[in-house]
């Protein structure tokens, strides 16, 4: 029994890291903190030698669509953690009143920008030059009427939620949805 | 891993292969820890390195996106110079510690 439990203590230690191999991002809003959410992720994935694959619906094709994407903004209503400078609750009806929304996400993207965060198109740049990949959803774009030629030209290809899904294909591959 | 003699300079390493002080570091030592990632160095890889030390020990945060404008490459050609890990490779031959950022 005892060289049986120190046998399996032995390959315990044995056992080898397998890291991620693949990461497919699934990004279905298009708030600015919800597509650079899925923007740092999948960025950093091609930092780390992880293969990255973005797909953008619904919404989300705002993060891609040539005229929006530099124009992301954040919600300013009905977002409990959103605080005034220096931790204040920020109140709702505050957001309500014209330019405050605009105000907010330019103040979003100026911190951002101080930690060599880029904006939308000059990240989309970083993720391919890298080698990640950029879709858009097929069943979205026909629903909000896009096609090719309104899409950044970081876009590989319209494609269907299966065609995605068979991309992954290895076998440490994980899909994410933000 | 301790004290490691590369390229016959006796350096501190930590657990991940980087060096605890970049004082240690001299080209010779970043060809042999390069050669351990399958990177031949070159010219162009050494003025990459130079830029991240120097950066380093000027106290800034380093980026890809700060590699990619500093005029020695484009962020295509480094991860071309540097396959699989543009900075966190990159910085483990440069001798400085590993990046901690998220871009």
């Amino acid at each position: 029994m005892e060289t049986n439990v120190q046998a399996k203590e032995t390959t315990a230690k044995k056992v080898e890291k397998k890291p991620l191999e693949k990461v497919l991002i699934i990004c279905a809003k298009g708030s600015i903190e919800d597509v650079y959410a899925a923007l740092v992720m999948a960025n950093a994935a091609v930092m780390e030698g992880i293969e990255a694959k973005l797909f953008f619906t619904f919404f989300g094709l705002d993060a891609i669509t040539t005229k929006q994407m530099n124009k992301l903004h954040t919600g300013t209503i009905g977002n409990p953690a959103m605080r005034m400078p220096g931790g204040l609750p920020f109140p709702s009806i505050l957001g309500m009143l014209p330019g405050v929304e605009a105000g907010v996400s330019s103040m979003m993207k100026s911190q951002m920008e101080k930690l060599d965060i880029p904006p939308v198109d000059e990240f989309m740049d970083m993720i391919t030059a890298g080698g990640g990949e950029i879709y858009a959803c097929k069943l979205a774009t026909d629903m909000f009427k896009l096609e090719m030629k309104d899409l950044s030209e970081h876009v590989k290809d319209i494609i269907t939620i299966g065609q995605f899904y068979e991309m992954a294909d290895g076998e440490r591959t994980q899909i994410i949805f933000t | 891993m301790g004290q490691t003699v590369i390229a016959g300079v006796s350096v501190d390493l930590n657990d991940e292969g980087y060096l605890n002080d970049p004082s240690q570091w001299n080209e010779d030592v970043a060809a042999e820890i390069a050669k351990e990632e399958g990177i031949e160095l070159t010219d162009k890889h050494f003025e990459v390195l130079h830029y991240l030390r120097d950066k380093h020990t000027a106290g800034e945060q380093l980026t890809i996106r700060k590699v990619g404008k500093s005029g020695i490459t484009d962020i295509k050609g480094l991860y071309q110079l540097f396959p699989g890990g543009p900075l966190k490779k990159s910085s483990r031959i440069a001798g400085i510690p590993k990046p901690a950022s998220c871009v």
